[in-house]
């Protein structure tokens, strides 16, 4: 099935933001700190505002008295308040890359030349480039007592004791490298000032919300505000947050008068755009000698650089409450600590929390077997949840919500996945590999993944005289396809040709409210809003032609009119929209979906792998990923969403790093050093979608298919690695997994190989 | 030293898909990207590093491909170029390529699309029938953020097939 979408983006005529250009409009850049730490002395405007094409240079001084800071959208927290960051530094800049000042000027390339002419004297400080630094040193802010900004602690049963209580116990520490989504597109707006309203090309994501806050920001109505979504290359949760670019750009069309573009450069959106992941874990684990897990104890450490932003601690929160997945846990401890450093601010990123629990709890299941000398299938199996047990809760809670597993066959997953990859056989390849010089692995990683969040979203359908339906949504598209999938909807539920559905989103002209798209909502939501208000539609429909239809007959609608069964004459769609008007039955319907909880989508990620055990260098040999999303609405797509997270997750699991130097400097500042998976790095990905158990919470039953192909990558990777060389269990904690590590690995095995087994 | 550059001028003449365009009194440190997009209006080549790293401004110049980001576009004349805009039939119909791509869903958000696309052209234009590893190692440049890639691959292969299939008959376009 095709998307809607195809066409334009295939052609090259879709519009991006960077594609748009208006009369009279100037280029704006922004300049950012140089240091990770440091008072601003002085910033000296004069040469630079002299310069020829040179418009505007503006710096914190030229902002209005008490703009900002930016409030947090999710997961607030009154402690973080005083963290949150303004437009512009005012005296102190506290990360590279910092905005300091914008230059407006008739071109880009001018607008850069006089960058590098802004003189800015700073006295620097001491930098803090880690959390073990951060917890040493004087807080960041005035009115913080310690970097150390917030903790949160559960507890279930006997917590730490029961650990303590167990009789085999594996203490481990566990650290996810800083990463991020890095969408292939840039951020990037365009203002325009039109007598008193303001149109801002190039929000996506949050739209309503977004808009909202800038409307507060800059004081003026919501009404003069009209935020228009274009096509978006990217999103993957750090994209469409409303960041300080998005106040300083309409601020300054709004100053001047004019149109201002402000597109960023891929150097920038590594220091600019929200970072994300970077986590260190004290784990113990309790178990007996079945290995039966009997409590989880955990402090989680979370960099999250040196701001809070929208998210709030999502992302904490969110690695806390999912961490228990799908095992039956009679006891947890787990603390949370979010701690500021001097680097660029963090947010969500596909599948956030859930990448870095993911890792620790599925590697911890295989240490746990390596421990035990048993099969991980079998430790899984022996202390997954079974369906009779859900809907259950450890009694944590993230975004708003209780963690409530709500329906799920979580041991035939695992069958599932067992079977998919051939495991009974797999000694059998080992050996073979063995001919060839290969160390041959396989690793499973079991996935639970949370989705739907609220609180609602609205749906609109109007039937037009031509047939076709005008679809408003709420949501927002960042390229995973959000109108065809609620064309898709419709067009099931109303029995209308899905290019004859116009799916309308992004443009706060034409649509009164939303929610946006993200943490895997937008199916379950809006698509469940559409699915609704194609019900009523079609209810008005019938009673508006009941004279013709009469009892039991059916209608089909055309593209030349509706048809009823039995009957030769077709109803046209200007007779049906008559006779509504007439009958007082508007053909114009407008449908809420409230989400009360979220639903949790759940599988298993496995891999098959071959270590040369001369470079130690891994090939995947397979990919599988079997997942439950309880309806599909379009296969493909689902299997699209999947594809595409299991790209990112391997780039984290095995590639990308965001490195920092003890100064607080952004190492990995280009793609040349950031590396990103490409085409000969990701294999073919064999994806199974089942339709186990439909989500009890909407009509469809569909879960969210969004952020499950990236979490369980890299526990899965992790695995099958450890598989293939017979590691300990105390093997593969840190991410990525570089080639040095597995050969160290290697070669501890060979120093403590008892004799005798060489010749094996 | 800025107002060196707003001193000299370049003016000159691009083919692009066959069209010629006169750019007239610009900047000569203008990238070639920025005047296909800005200057020209053909905003279908899109910048995602402007290092040369991602290959989403991937043009043909000459049948090879070039990254757009890394070359001026004063080097460019007297060159032919090609460019996403020009890969349809002129009466609009999508290319086998561009076809496969959306049977296989070889795009999400599409901005990697147009280099993607550019680059796969050129590989079937000298090699028609690659396999899938060839297909890999020719597109490695070029970096897709949300398909993980495997439908990028089915959709060249789908097009080096058919062409396979139709090998006799005439081309239509
Ligand atoms: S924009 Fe030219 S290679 Fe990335
Ligand atoms: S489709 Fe989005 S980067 Fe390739």
């Amino acid at each position: 099935m095709r998307r809607q979408e195809d066409p334009t983006l295939l052609r090259g005529t879709a519009t991006f933001v960077a594609d748009l250009t208006v009369p009279r409009m100037v280029e704006a850049v922004v300049v950012r700190s140089m240091y990770a730490h440091a008072r601003i002395d002085a910033i000296d405007t004069m040469a630079t505002s002299s310069l020829s094409g040179v418009v505007a240079v503006i710096t914190a001084a030229d902002l209005p008295e008490g703009v900002g800071p930016i409030p947090m959208r999710l997961s607030s927290s009154p402690e973080l308040v005083q963290a949150l960051q303004h437009p512009l530094a005012r005296d102190r800049v506290r990360y590279v890359g910092e905005p300091i000042a914008v230059i407006v000027a008739q071109s880009r390339y001018l607008a850069e030349d006089a960058a590098s002419t802004l003189r800015v004297d700073y006295s620097p400080l001491p930098a803090m480039a880690s959390v073990d630094t951060a917890m040493a040193s004087a807080p960041l802010f005035e009115g913080l007592t310690a970097n150390h900004v917030y903790h949160r602690h559960h507890q279930k049963g006997l917590g730490s004791e029961a650990v303590a209580a167990a009789p085999r116990r594996l203490k481990m520490h566990f650290s996810i490298q800083r990463h991020t989504g890095m969408p292939l597109e840039t951020r990037g707006l365009l203002a325009v000032p039109e007598a008193e309203r303001l149109t801002v090309y190039g929000p996506t994501k949050v739209v309503f919300f977004n808009r909202r806050l800038l409307s507060d920001l800059l004081k003026v109505p919501l009404e003069h505000i009209h935020y228009v979504e274009v096509a978006v290359g990217g999103g993957f949760g750090i994209r469409g947050e409303f960041y300080p670019e998005d106040y300083l750009i309409p601020f300054l069309a709004q100053r001047l008068q004019t149109p201002v573009r402000w597109i960023e450069d891929r150097m920038e959106h590594f220091q600019a755009a929200n970072h994300s992941r970077e986590q260190h874990h004290e784990v113990e684990v309790g178990f007996d000698d079945m290995g039966h897990v009997m409590g989880l104890a955990d402090h989680i450490w979370v960099d999250t650089g040196a701001y809070i932003r929208t998210h709030g601690v999502t992302v904490p929160e969110l690695t806390q409450a999912m961490l228990p997945g799908p095992y039956d846990w009679a006891a947890l401890d787990t603390e949370l600590h979010v701690v500021l450093t001097n680097k660029t601010p963090t947010g969500t990123y596909r599948g956030p929390g859930r990448f870095e629990g993911t890792f620790v709890r599925e590697r911890l299941m295989d240490s746990i077997a390596a421990t035990l000398h048993l099969d991980p299938l079998v430790v899984r199996q022996r202390n997954l949840l079974q369906a009779t047990q859900l809907p259950y809760s450890n009694g944590l809670k993230a975004l708003g919500h209780e963690v409530e597993l709500d329906s799920g066959n979580y041991p035939a997953a695992l069958l599932r996945a067992s079977n998919l990859m051939e495991s009974e056989t797999i000694s059998q390849r080992k050996s073979e590999a063995l001919h060839t010089g290969h160390l041959r692995g396989l690793g499973f990683a079991f996935v639970v993944e949370k989705s739907g969040l609220g609180p609602y979203e609205d749906a609109r359908l109007v039937l037009q005289d031509d047939g076709t339906v005008a679809c408003f949504t709420g949501l927002a598209d960042l390229g995973q396809g959000t109108g065809t999938m609620l064309a898709t909807v419709v067009s099931k539920e109303l029995g209308v040709d899905r290019d004859r559905i116009h799916v309308i989103y992004g443009d706060t002209d034409r649509v009164a409210e939303g929610f946006g798209t993200f943490a895997s909502r937008g199916t379950v939501v809006g698509g469940s809003a559409a699915y609704l208000a194609s019900a009523e539609l079609k209810r008005r429909i019938v009673a508006v032609l009941s004279d013709v239809i009469g009892n039991g007959a059916k209608m089909v609608m055309h593209p030349s009119g509706i048809k009823v069964s039995g009957r030769t004459r077709t109803v046209s769609y200007r007779e049906v929209l008559h006779r509504a008007e007439t009958q007082k039955v508007p053909l114009d319907v407008t449908q809420r979906f409230t989400a009360t909880a979220m639903t949790y989508p759940y599988g298993v990620h496995a891999c098959e792998v071959d270590v040369s055990p001369e470079t130690g260098a891994v090939h995947i040999v397979r990919y599988g990923v079997v997942y439950d999303v309880g309806k599909a609405i379009n296969l493909d797509m689902v299997r699209d969403q999947i594809m595409g997270g299991v790209a990112q997750g391997i780039g984290g699991a095995v590639l990308e790093q965001l490195v920092y130097d003890e100064t607080g400097q952004l190492q990995t500042g280009t793609f040349m050093d950031y590396l990103i998976p490409g085409m000969c790095e990701v294999p073919d990905i064999e994806v199974v979608v089942t339709e186990d158990a439909p989500a009890p919470s909407n009509p469809m039953g569909v879960k969210g298919a969004g952020e499950g192909g990236a979490v369980g990558v890299a526990p899965a990777l992790a695995n099958a690695i450890a598989d293939a060389i017979s590691a300990p269990p105390e093997a593969f904690t840190t991410l990525p997994i570089r080639p040095q590590d597995i050969l160290r690995w290697i070669r501890l095995g060979l120093e403590h190989r008892p004799r005798g087994d060489e010749a094996e | 030293m800025i107002e060196n550059h707003m001193s000299y001028r370049a003016s000159y003449t691009l083919s692009v898909n066959g069209q010629c365009y006169r750019v007239i009194d610009v900047e000569p440190r203008l990238l070639l990207a920025d005047v296909l997009r800005d200057i020209l209006h053909l905003t279908g080549t899109h910048l995602g590093c402007e290092h040369g790293a991602c290959g989403a401004c991937t043009v043909l110049l000459d049948g090879r491909p070039v990254r757009s980001c890394l070359m001026l576009g004063v080097q460019a004349q007297n060159k032919s170029i090609q460019t996403v805009e020009g890969l349809a039939g002129p009466n609009g119909v999508l290319s086998p390529l561009q076809e496969a791509f959306a049977e296989d869903h070889a795009l999400q958000c599409g901005f990697c699309t147009p280099g993607m696309l550019m680059t796969a052209q050129f590989l079937l234009n000298n090699n028609a029938h690659p396999s899938r590893l060839e297909i890999r190692e020719a597109l490695s440049g070029n970096l897709c953020r949300c398909t993980g890639y495997q439908n990028i691959v089915n959709a060249i292969e789908r097009t080096a097939n058919a062409d396979n299939a139709s090998e006799n008959s005439v081309t239509k376009r």
